[in-house]
Protein backbone atom coordinates (compact mmCIF):
# COMPACT_ATOMS: atom_id res chain seq x y z
CA UNK A 1 0.00 0.00 0.00
CA UNK A 2 2.53 2.29 0.86
CA UNK A 3 4.48 1.65 -2.38
CA UNK A 4 1.10 2.55 -3.84
CA UNK A 5 0.84 5.45 -2.42
CA UNK A 6 4.47 6.73 -3.49
CA UNK A 7 4.09 5.87 -6.95
CA UNK A 8 0.08 7.95 -7.02
CA UNK A 9 2.34 10.94 -6.01
CA UNK A 10 5.22 10.60 -8.32
CA UNK A 11 2.60 10.70 -10.92
CA UNK A 12 0.17 13.42 -9.41
CA UNK A 13 3.25 15.35 -9.67
CA UNK A 14 5.01 14.55 -12.38
CA UNK A 15 1.08 15.05 -14.34
CA UNK A 16 1.14 18.54 -12.76
CA UNK A 17 4.41 19.66 -14.20
CA UNK A 18 3.97 18.01 -17.88
CA UNK A 19 0.63 20.03 -17.88
CA UNK A 20 2.00 22.84 -16.26
CA UNK A 21 4.35 22.76 -19.19
CA UNK A 22 1.69 22.73 -21.64
CA UNK A 23 -0.82 25.17 -20.11
CA UNK A 24 2.16 28.14 -20.42
CA UNK A 25 2.96 27.27 -23.60
CA UNK A 26 -0.78 28.49 -24.47
CA UNK A 27 -0.61 31.17 -22.14
CA UNK A 28 3.24 32.22 -24.02
CA UNK A 29 1.26 32.77 -27.44
CA UNK A 30 -1.82 33.48 -26.68
CA UNK A 31 -1.06 35.67 -23.34
CA UNK A 32 2.10 37.37 -25.91
CA UNK A 33 -1.03 37.91 -28.75
CA UNK A 34 -2.79 39.59 -26.03
CA UNK A 35 -0.16 41.62 -24.49
CA UNK A 36 1.20 42.93 -28.17
CA UNK A 37 -2.23 43.71 -29.70
CA UNK A 38 -1.97 40.91 -32.02
CA UNK A 39 -4.28 38.06 -32.72
CA UNK A 40 -2.15 35.08 -32.32
CA UNK A 41 -2.44 31.57 -32.62
CA UNK A 42 -5.76 30.92 -34.52
CA UNK A 43 -5.58 28.25 -37.46
CA UNK A 44 -7.00 25.07 -36.57
CA UNK A 45 -10.24 25.47 -34.12
CA UNK A 46 -12.47 23.48 -31.90
CA UNK A 47 -15.61 21.95 -33.38
CA UNK A 48 -14.65 23.23 -36.87
CA UNK A 49 -15.08 26.56 -36.22
CA UNK A 50 -18.87 26.16 -35.17
CA UNK A 51 -17.26 28.54 -32.08
CA UNK A 52 -18.01 31.93 -32.75
CA UNK A 53 -14.42 32.61 -31.00
CA UNK A 54 -11.10 30.76 -31.61
CA UNK A 55 -8.89 30.46 -28.21
CA UNK A 56 -6.41 28.66 -30.28
CA UNK A 57 -5.94 25.92 -27.98
CA UNK A 58 -5.83 23.40 -30.17
CA UNK A 59 -2.71 25.03 -32.33
CA UNK A 60 -0.74 25.26 -28.79
CA UNK A 61 -1.79 21.83 -27.15
CA UNK A 62 -1.38 19.76 -30.27
CA UNK A 63 -0.37 20.95 -33.54
CA UNK A 64 2.89 22.85 -32.02
CA UNK A 65 3.69 19.44 -29.93
CA UNK A 66 2.69 17.25 -32.78
CA UNK A 67 4.40 18.97 -36.01
CA UNK A 68 7.88 19.88 -33.35
CA UNK A 69 8.19 15.92 -32.77
CA UNK A 70 7.29 14.79 -36.87
CA UNK A 71 10.19 17.58 -37.61
CA UNK A 72 13.62 16.16 -39.06
CA UNK A 73 16.09 15.75 -36.25
CA UNK A 74 19.01 17.24 -37.97
CA UNK A 75 22.53 16.90 -36.35
CA UNK A 76 25.56 19.60 -37.81
CA UNK A 77 28.30 17.27 -38.99
CA UNK A 78 31.03 18.83 -37.54
CA UNK A 79 28.97 18.99 -33.97
CA UNK A 80 29.72 16.10 -30.87
CA UNK A 81 27.12 13.84 -31.51
CA UNK A 82 27.12 11.98 -28.35
CA UNK A 83 27.03 15.12 -26.39
CA UNK A 84 24.64 16.90 -28.52
CA UNK A 85 22.40 13.96 -28.08
CA UNK A 86 22.71 14.32 -24.13
CA UNK A 87 22.36 17.90 -23.90
CA UNK A 88 18.47 17.98 -23.74
CA UNK A 89 18.53 14.98 -21.84
CA UNK A 90 20.82 16.74 -19.10
CA UNK A 91 18.32 19.91 -19.09
CA UNK A 92 15.35 18.59 -18.33
CA UNK A 93 16.19 15.99 -15.83
CA UNK A 94 17.29 17.72 -12.67
CA UNK A 95 14.08 20.33 -13.42
CA UNK A 96 11.65 17.20 -13.20
CA UNK A 97 13.36 15.47 -10.25
CA UNK A 98 13.29 19.32 -9.05
CA UNK A 99 9.42 19.14 -8.43
CA UNK A 100 9.03 15.89 -6.31
CA UNK A 101 10.40 17.89 -3.23
CA UNK A 102 7.67 20.12 -3.88
CA UNK A 103 4.70 19.78 -1.32
CA UNK A 104 1.19 20.10 -2.99
CA UNK A 105 -1.23 19.35 0.04
CA UNK A 106 -0.60 19.05 3.76
CA UNK A 107 -1.20 15.24 4.88
CA UNK A 108 -4.34 13.27 3.16
CA UNK A 109 -6.47 10.76 5.63
CA UNK A 110 -7.82 7.74 3.48
CA UNK A 111 -8.76 4.37 5.66
CA UNK A 112 -6.51 4.48 8.69
CA UNK A 113 -3.51 5.57 6.52
CA UNK A 114 -1.89 9.20 6.88
CA UNK A 115 -0.34 10.21 3.22
CA UNK A 116 2.08 13.39 3.50
CA UNK A 117 1.78 14.96 0.20
CA UNK A 118 4.86 15.64 -1.32
CA UNK A 119 6.54 13.36 -3.88
CA UNK A 120 9.83 12.66 -2.09
CA UNK A 121 9.56 13.65 1.21
CA UNK A 122 13.06 14.06 2.11
CA UNK A 123 14.63 16.06 4.65
CA UNK A 124 16.34 18.22 3.64
CA UNK A 125 14.86 19.17 0.54
CA UNK A 126 15.36 23.05 0.04
CA UNK A 127 19.56 21.64 -0.59
CA UNK A 128 17.77 19.55 -2.85
CA UNK A 129 16.13 22.18 -4.77
CA UNK A 130 19.27 23.82 -4.73
CA UNK A 131 21.47 20.85 -5.80
CA UNK A 132 19.59 20.58 -8.95
CA UNK A 133 18.84 23.78 -9.71
CA UNK A 134 23.01 24.18 -10.27
CA UNK A 135 22.90 21.34 -12.10
CA UNK A 136 20.48 22.53 -14.50
CA UNK A 137 23.45 24.75 -15.98
CA UNK A 138 24.85 21.57 -17.89
CA UNK A 139 22.11 21.17 -20.43
CA UNK A 140 22.93 25.21 -21.57
CA UNK A 141 26.75 24.55 -21.24
CA UNK A 142 27.25 20.77 -23.20
CA UNK A 143 24.35 22.19 -25.96
CA UNK A 144 26.29 25.33 -26.73
CA UNK A 145 30.02 23.06 -26.91
CA UNK A 146 28.39 20.04 -28.52
CA UNK A 147 26.85 21.81 -31.42
CA UNK A 148 30.45 23.19 -33.15
CA UNK A 149 29.00 27.05 -33.76
CA UNK A 150 30.05 29.97 -33.01
CA UNK A 151 26.19 31.04 -32.02
CA UNK A 152 25.43 28.22 -29.73
CA UNK A 153 28.65 28.73 -28.41
CA UNK A 154 27.99 32.49 -27.44
CA UNK A 155 24.68 31.24 -25.77
CA UNK A 156 25.85 28.42 -23.82
CA UNK A 157 29.29 30.39 -22.42
CA UNK A 158 26.69 33.22 -21.66
CA UNK A 159 24.09 31.25 -20.32
CA UNK A 160 26.90 29.51 -17.73
CA UNK A 161 28.30 32.93 -16.65
CA UNK A 162 24.80 34.54 -15.63
CA UNK A 163 23.53 31.50 -14.52
CA UNK A 164 26.94 30.51 -12.13
CA UNK A 165 26.05 34.55 -11.19
CA UNK A 166 22.44 34.39 -9.97
CA UNK A 167 22.69 30.78 -8.56
CA UNK A 168 24.08 33.15 -5.37
CA UNK A 169 21.33 35.48 -5.28
CA UNK A 170 19.18 32.97 -5.13
CA UNK A 171 21.09 31.02 -2.42
CA UNK A 172 21.07 33.32 -0.18
CA UNK A 173 17.65 34.78 -0.81
CA UNK A 174 16.43 30.53 0.46
CA UNK A 175 18.80 30.84 3.32
CA UNK A 176 17.39 34.00 4.74
CA UNK A 177 13.68 32.01 4.39
CA UNK A 178 15.53 28.77 6.09
CA UNK A 179 16.88 30.63 8.85
CA UNK A 180 13.45 32.43 9.43
CA UNK A 181 11.21 28.89 9.61
CA UNK A 182 14.35 27.03 11.34
CA UNK A 183 14.16 23.97 9.09
CA UNK A 184 15.26 22.80 5.72
CA UNK A 185 12.28 20.94 4.69
CA UNK A 186 9.86 22.71 2.18
CA UNK A 187 7.04 20.86 3.80
CA UNK A 188 7.58 21.86 7.09
CA UNK A 189 8.00 25.48 5.94
CA UNK A 190 4.55 24.74 4.25
CA UNK A 191 3.19 23.71 7.34
CA UNK A 192 4.36 26.89 9.63
CA UNK A 193 2.81 29.46 7.11
CA UNK A 194 -0.56 27.65 8.44
CA UNK A 195 -0.05 29.92 11.47
CA UNK A 196 -1.61 33.36 12.06
CA UNK A 197 0.16 36.97 12.45
CA UNK A 198 -1.95 38.70 15.58
CA UNK A 199 -4.81 35.61 15.32
CA UNK A 200 -5.91 37.26 11.79
CA UNK A 201 -3.08 37.66 8.88
CA UNK A 202 -2.10 34.36 7.28
CA UNK A 203 1.69 34.06 8.83
CA UNK A 204 3.24 33.57 5.29
CA UNK A 205 6.93 33.99 4.33
CA UNK A 206 6.00 37.25 2.61
CA UNK A 207 5.46 39.26 5.14
CA UNK A 208 8.16 38.50 6.81
CA UNK A 209 10.97 38.21 4.18
CA UNK A 210 9.53 40.50 1.28
CA UNK A 211 13.29 41.47 0.37
CA UNK A 212 14.18 37.74 -0.24
CA UNK A 213 11.00 37.44 -2.20
CA UNK A 214 12.32 39.85 -5.02
CA UNK A 215 15.31 38.32 -4.64
CA UNK A 216 14.14 34.84 -5.33
CA UNK A 217 11.74 35.99 -8.15
CA UNK A 218 14.38 38.13 -10.33
CA UNK A 219 17.58 35.57 -9.68
CA UNK A 220 14.91 33.31 -10.68
CA UNK A 221 13.84 34.36 -13.57
CA UNK A 222 17.59 35.02 -14.60
CA UNK A 223 17.97 31.10 -13.95
CA UNK A 224 15.29 30.17 -16.16
CA UNK A 225 17.00 32.95 -19.15
CA UNK A 226 13.83 34.53 -19.32
CA UNK A 227 13.63 38.20 -20.80
CA UNK A 228 14.94 40.23 -19.53
CA UNK A 229 17.61 37.70 -18.67
CA UNK A 230 17.38 36.25 -22.27
CA UNK A 231 21.19 36.76 -23.20
CA UNK A 232 21.88 32.81 -23.69
CA UNK A 233 19.12 32.74 -26.11
CA UNK A 234 18.50 36.30 -27.89
CA UNK A 235 17.48 35.95 -30.88
CA UNK A 236 17.68 39.33 -32.41
CA UNK A 237 21.68 38.47 -31.80
CA UNK A 238 22.57 35.17 -31.37
CA UNK A 239 19.83 33.51 -33.58
CA UNK A 240 18.41 31.43 -30.40
CA UNK A 241 21.68 30.56 -28.70
CA UNK A 242 22.90 27.62 -27.14
CA UNK A 243 19.80 25.66 -28.83
CA UNK A 244 20.87 27.26 -32.40
CA UNK A 245 21.71 24.00 -34.10
CA UNK A 246 18.91 22.07 -32.35
CA UNK A 247 15.28 20.83 -34.03
CA UNK A 248 12.51 18.64 -33.76
CA UNK A 249 12.26 17.26 -31.01
CA UNK A 250 15.24 17.82 -29.19
CA UNK A 251 14.30 21.87 -29.61
CA UNK A 252 11.03 20.67 -28.14
CA UNK A 253 12.57 19.43 -25.28
CA UNK A 254 14.55 22.41 -24.49
CA UNK A 255 11.69 24.92 -24.82
CA UNK A 256 10.13 22.40 -22.69
CA UNK A 257 12.87 23.07 -19.62
CA UNK A 258 12.26 26.75 -20.39
CA UNK A 259 8.66 26.48 -19.08
CA UNK A 260 9.83 23.84 -16.44
CA UNK A 261 11.92 26.18 -15.13
CA UNK A 262 9.30 28.78 -14.89
CA UNK A 263 7.34 26.30 -12.72
CA UNK A 264 9.61 25.92 -10.45
CA UNK A 265 10.51 29.44 -10.00
CA UNK A 266 6.61 29.53 -9.16
CA UNK A 267 6.22 26.41 -7.37
CA UNK A 268 9.66 27.78 -4.94
CA UNK A 269 7.73 31.70 -4.88
CA UNK A 270 4.32 30.01 -3.67
CA UNK A 271 6.06 27.41 -1.07
CA UNK A 272 8.20 29.90 0.72
CA UNK A 273 6.39 33.27 0.30
CA UNK A 274 2.83 32.23 0.05
CA UNK A 275 2.20 29.36 2.02
CA UNK A 276 2.57 26.50 -0.36
CA UNK A 277 -0.91 24.64 -0.40
CA UNK A 278 -2.15 26.63 2.82
CA UNK A 279 -5.73 28.37 2.01
CA UNK A 280 -6.11 31.17 4.33
CA UNK A 281 -7.72 29.98 7.78
CA UNK A 282 -8.17 26.49 6.95
CA UNK A 283 -6.87 23.60 8.67
CA UNK A 284 -6.88 19.83 9.01
CA UNK A 285 -10.48 19.97 10.60
CA UNK A 286 -11.78 22.67 8.53
CA UNK A 287 -11.65 26.17 8.28
CA UNK A 288 -11.36 28.50 11.72
CA UNK A 289 -12.21 32.23 10.84
CA UNK A 290 -10.60 34.53 12.95
CA UNK A 291 -14.25 35.63 14.69
CA UNK A 292 -14.46 32.16 15.93
CA UNK A 293 -16.57 30.46 13.52
CA UNK A 294 -16.25 27.46 11.72
CA UNK A 295 -16.77 24.84 9.03
CA UNK A 296 -15.93 21.36 9.86
CA UNK A 297 -14.76 19.74 6.37
CA UNK A 298 -13.55 15.88 5.65
CA UNK A 299 -10.15 15.48 5.28
CA UNK A 300 -10.41 14.60 1.52
CA UNK A 301 -12.76 17.88 0.82
CA UNK A 302 -9.43 20.14 3.23
CA UNK A 303 -6.82 18.13 0.69
CA UNK A 304 -8.62 18.95 -2.64
CA UNK A 305 -8.67 22.71 -1.03
CA UNK A 306 -5.49 22.52 -0.80
CA UNK A 307 -4.31 21.36 -4.04
CA UNK A 308 -6.36 23.64 -6.17
CA UNK A 309 -4.82 26.76 -3.88
CA UNK A 310 -1.45 25.41 -4.71
CA UNK A 311 -2.33 25.34 -8.79
CA UNK A 312 -4.11 28.60 -8.41
CA UNK A 313 -1.06 30.26 -6.81
CA UNK A 314 1.06 28.16 -8.58
CA UNK A 315 -0.22 29.42 -12.11
CA UNK A 316 -0.67 33.15 -10.70
CA UNK A 317 3.61 33.28 -10.26
CA UNK A 318 3.57 31.18 -13.86
CA UNK A 319 1.85 33.94 -15.44
CA UNK A 320 3.54 37.07 -13.40
CA UNK A 321 6.81 35.48 -15.24
CA UNK A 322 5.16 35.75 -18.87
CA UNK A 323 4.18 39.17 -17.88
CA UNK A 324 7.50 40.38 -17.27
CA UNK A 325 8.74 38.16 -20.04
CA UNK A 326 6.78 40.59 -22.77
CA UNK A 327 6.95 43.76 -20.97
CA UNK A 328 10.26 44.34 -20.20
CA UNK A 329 13.50 44.21 -22.78
CA UNK A 330 16.56 42.56 -22.96
CA UNK A 331 19.24 44.18 -20.57
CA UNK A 332 22.72 44.99 -21.98
CA UNK A 333 25.33 41.95 -20.70
CA UNK A 334 27.61 44.15 -18.81
CA UNK A 335 24.16 45.56 -16.64
CA UNK A 336 23.44 42.03 -16.11
CA UNK A 337 26.83 41.29 -14.74
CA UNK A 338 26.62 44.01 -12.53
CA UNK A 339 22.81 43.84 -11.75
CA UNK A 340 23.82 40.64 -10.32
CA UNK A 341 27.31 40.74 -8.44
CA UNK A 342 26.90 44.59 -7.36
CA UNK A 343 22.92 44.41 -6.25
CA UNK A 344 21.49 41.35 -5.86
CA UNK A 345 24.10 39.82 -3.88
CA UNK A 346 24.73 42.76 -1.76
CA UNK A 347 21.41 42.61 -1.06
CA UNK A 348 21.12 38.87 -0.59
CA UNK A 349 24.07 39.01 2.14
CA UNK A 350 22.48 42.18 3.89
CA UNK A 351 19.31 40.10 4.59
CA UNK A 352 20.78 36.99 5.74
CA UNK A 353 22.49 38.73 8.31
CA UNK A 354 19.67 40.84 9.21
CA UNK A 355 18.00 37.70 9.79
CA UNK A 356 19.99 36.54 11.36
CA UNK A 357 20.33 39.31 13.93
CA UNK A 358 16.25 38.94 14.60
CA UNK A 359 16.04 35.12 14.72
CA UNK A 360 19.11 35.87 17.62
CA UNK A 361 17.55 38.58 19.65
CA UNK A 362 13.74 38.10 19.18
CA UNK A 363 13.86 34.01 19.43
CA UNK A 364 10.25 33.59 17.63
CA UNK A 365 9.58 36.53 16.03
CA UNK A 366 7.85 34.05 13.52
CA UNK A 367 4.55 32.32 15.25
CA UNK A 368 5.36 29.21 16.28
CA UNK B 1 24.16 -3.90 -2.20
CA UNK B 2 23.42 -3.95 -5.33
CA UNK B 3 22.85 -0.17 -5.95
CA UNK B 4 26.12 0.08 -4.01
CA UNK B 5 27.77 -2.04 -7.32
CA UNK B 6 25.96 -0.38 -10.26
CA UNK B 7 27.26 3.48 -8.85
CA UNK B 8 30.39 1.99 -7.90
CA UNK B 9 30.96 0.88 -11.58
CA UNK B 10 29.26 4.38 -12.95
CA UNK B 11 32.08 6.00 -10.82
CA UNK B 12 34.86 3.90 -11.82
CA UNK B 13 33.38 4.47 -15.68
CA UNK B 14 33.60 8.65 -15.14
CA UNK B 15 36.89 8.47 -13.09
CA UNK B 16 38.31 6.42 -16.59
CA UNK B 17 37.10 8.60 -18.62
CA UNK B 18 38.66 11.43 -17.02
CA UNK B 19 42.00 10.36 -16.74
CA UNK B 20 41.93 8.28 -20.48
CA UNK B 21 39.68 10.60 -22.74
CA UNK B 22 41.53 12.85 -25.21
CA UNK B 23 38.74 15.68 -24.88
CA UNK B 24 38.72 17.83 -22.07
CA UNK B 25 35.53 18.83 -22.22
CA UNK B 26 34.75 14.72 -22.29
CA UNK B 27 36.73 14.61 -18.81
CA UNK B 28 35.42 17.00 -17.65
CA UNK B 29 32.15 15.77 -17.73
CA UNK B 30 33.43 12.34 -16.71
CA UNK B 31 34.35 13.96 -13.22
CA UNK B 32 30.84 14.99 -12.90
CA UNK B 33 29.68 11.83 -13.25
CA UNK B 34 31.79 10.26 -11.08
CA UNK B 35 31.41 13.05 -8.30
CA UNK B 36 27.74 12.72 -8.85
CA UNK B 37 28.08 8.75 -8.14
CA UNK B 38 30.15 9.72 -5.19
CA UNK B 39 27.55 11.61 -3.97
CA UNK B 40 25.10 9.17 -4.34
CA UNK B 41 27.38 6.82 -2.68
CA UNK B 42 27.11 9.43 0.79
CA UNK B 43 23.12 9.15 0.48
CA UNK B 44 23.80 5.19 0.47
CA UNK B 45 25.49 6.05 3.51
CA UNK B 46 23.02 7.96 5.23
CA UNK B 47 24.42 10.87 4.57
CA UNK B 48 22.08 12.56 2.63
CA UNK B 49 23.45 16.31 3.57
CA UNK B 50 26.92 15.23 2.52
CA UNK B 51 25.29 14.27 -0.85
CA UNK B 52 23.55 17.54 -1.63
CA UNK B 53 26.34 19.49 -0.67
CA UNK B 54 28.46 17.22 -2.88
CA UNK B 55 26.00 17.88 -5.78
CA UNK B 56 26.00 21.34 -4.99
CA UNK B 57 29.51 22.67 -4.56
CA UNK B 58 31.39 19.87 -6.38
CA UNK B 59 29.13 19.20 -9.54
CA UNK B 60 26.80 22.33 -9.58
CA UNK B 61 29.85 24.85 -9.46
CA UNK B 62 33.31 24.01 -9.78
CA UNK B 63 33.15 21.78 -12.19
CA UNK B 64 31.22 24.55 -14.28
CA UNK B 65 34.40 26.31 -13.96
CA UNK B 66 36.20 24.41 -14.80
CA UNK B 67 34.45 23.27 -18.38
CA UNK B 68 33.86 27.09 -18.38
CA UNK B 69 37.47 27.82 -18.49
CA UNK B 70 37.84 24.83 -20.86
CA UNK B 71 35.44 26.40 -23.21
CA UNK B 72 36.67 29.74 -23.58
CA UNK B 73 40.37 28.57 -24.24
CA UNK B 74 39.08 25.65 -26.43
CA UNK B 75 41.58 23.01 -25.78
CA UNK B 76 42.26 21.01 -28.64
CA UNK B 77 42.20 17.50 -27.76
CA UNK B 78 45.74 16.79 -25.90
CA UNK B 79 48.38 14.81 -27.98
CA UNK B 80 50.01 11.46 -26.48
CA UNK B 81 53.26 12.12 -25.07
CA UNK B 82 55.70 8.88 -24.38
CA UNK B 83 56.69 9.84 -20.75
CA UNK B 84 60.49 9.36 -20.18
CA UNK B 85 61.16 6.24 -18.74
CA UNK B 86 62.10 7.36 -15.18
CA UNK B 87 59.14 9.97 -14.93
CA UNK B 88 56.26 6.85 -16.11
CA UNK B 89 58.36 4.39 -13.62
CA UNK B 90 57.59 6.86 -10.82
CA UNK B 91 54.66 7.16 -11.71
CA UNK B 92 53.83 3.51 -11.68
CA UNK B 93 55.20 3.43 -8.27
CA UNK B 94 53.10 6.46 -6.74
CA UNK B 95 49.98 4.72 -8.23
CA UNK B 96 50.77 1.26 -6.74
CA UNK B 97 51.73 3.14 -3.50
CA UNK B 98 48.37 4.41 -3.10
CA UNK B 99 46.28 1.94 -4.75
CA UNK B 100 47.96 -1.12 -1.88
CA UNK B 101 47.48 1.58 0.81
CA UNK B 102 43.80 2.14 -0.10
CA UNK B 103 43.23 -1.23 -0.64
CA UNK B 104 44.60 -2.20 3.13
CA UNK B 105 43.10 0.40 4.75
CA UNK B 106 39.81 -0.59 2.90
CA UNK B 107 39.89 -4.27 3.85
CA UNK B 108 41.15 -3.34 8.12
CA UNK B 109 38.58 -3.83 10.55
CA UNK B 110 36.71 -0.44 11.90
CA UNK B 111 38.38 1.67 14.69
CA UNK B 112 36.79 0.62 18.32
CA UNK B 113 36.01 3.92 18.82
CA UNK B 114 33.32 3.78 15.75
CA UNK B 115 29.51 3.13 17.06
CA UNK B 116 28.12 0.08 15.26
CA UNK B 117 24.94 1.86 15.64
CA UNK B 118 23.96 5.65 14.08
CA UNK B 119 22.96 7.72 16.27
CA UNK B 120 19.49 9.28 15.58
CA UNK B 121 20.77 12.65 14.64
CA UNK B 122 23.65 10.97 12.05
CA UNK B 123 23.76 13.36 9.09
CA UNK B 124 21.22 16.07 9.42
CA UNK B 125 22.00 19.69 9.21
CA UNK B 126 21.96 20.25 13.11
CA UNK B 127 24.21 17.96 13.93
CA UNK B 128 26.64 19.23 11.43
CA UNK B 129 26.40 22.61 12.07
CA UNK B 130 27.22 21.71 15.85
CA UNK B 131 30.16 19.71 15.16
CA UNK B 132 31.43 22.32 12.82
CA UNK B 133 30.96 25.35 14.26
CA UNK B 134 31.80 24.14 18.65
CA UNK B 135 34.19 20.69 18.18
CA UNK B 136 35.63 22.03 14.67
CA UNK B 137 35.70 25.65 15.20
CA UNK B 138 39.64 26.21 14.76
CA UNK B 139 39.96 24.09 11.61
CA UNK B 140 36.65 25.74 9.77
CA UNK B 141 37.92 29.26 11.00
CA UNK B 142 41.26 28.52 9.11
CA UNK B 143 39.82 27.17 5.99
CA UNK B 144 38.09 30.61 5.57
CA UNK B 145 41.18 32.38 6.17
CA UNK B 146 42.85 29.72 3.43
CA UNK B 147 39.82 30.34 1.03
CA UNK B 148 40.08 34.48 1.61
CA UNK B 149 44.01 34.36 1.07
CA UNK B 150 42.94 31.85 -2.02
CA UNK B 151 40.39 34.95 -2.86
CA UNK B 152 42.92 37.91 -3.00
CA UNK B 153 45.59 36.02 -5.01
CA UNK B 154 43.00 35.58 -7.42
CA UNK B 155 42.31 39.19 -7.41
CA UNK B 156 46.07 40.37 -7.25
CA UNK B 157 46.89 38.12 -10.05
CA UNK B 158 43.57 39.09 -12.40
CA UNK B 159 44.61 42.81 -11.91
CA UNK B 160 48.58 42.74 -12.40
CA UNK B 161 47.76 41.55 -16.18
CA UNK B 162 46.05 44.61 -17.08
Amino acid sequence: MEVFFSLAKIVVAFVIILQLTLLLLWVERKGSALIQDRVGANRANLFGGLLPFNLGIVNTWMADPLKLFHKEDIVPTEADHFLHWLAPFVAIVPLFVTFAVIPFGDVLRVGGYTIDLVAAPIPASVLFVLAMASLAVYGVVIGGWASNSRYSFLGGVRGTAQMISYELALSLSIVSVVLTFGTFDLQEIARAQGQLIWGVIPAWGVFYQPVALILLFIAGMAESKRAPFDLPEAESEIVAGFFTEYSGSKLSVFMMADFVEIGIVAALVTTLFFGGWQVPWLGREGFQFPGGFAIALPSLVVTLLQFVAFLVKLFVFCWLQILVRWSLPRMRYDHLMAFGWKRLLPLGLVNVGLTAVLVLLFDGWTVK
Amino acid sequence: MIAFWIVALFALVGALVVVLHRNPVYSALGLVLTLFQVAVLFALLDAPLLALLQVMVYAGAIVVLFLFVIMLLSLEPEKRLAAPFPVAVAGLVLAATLGFGLVVSGTLPLRSGVPSRLPADFGSPESLATNLFTKHQLPFELTSVLLLVAVVGAVVLARRRS
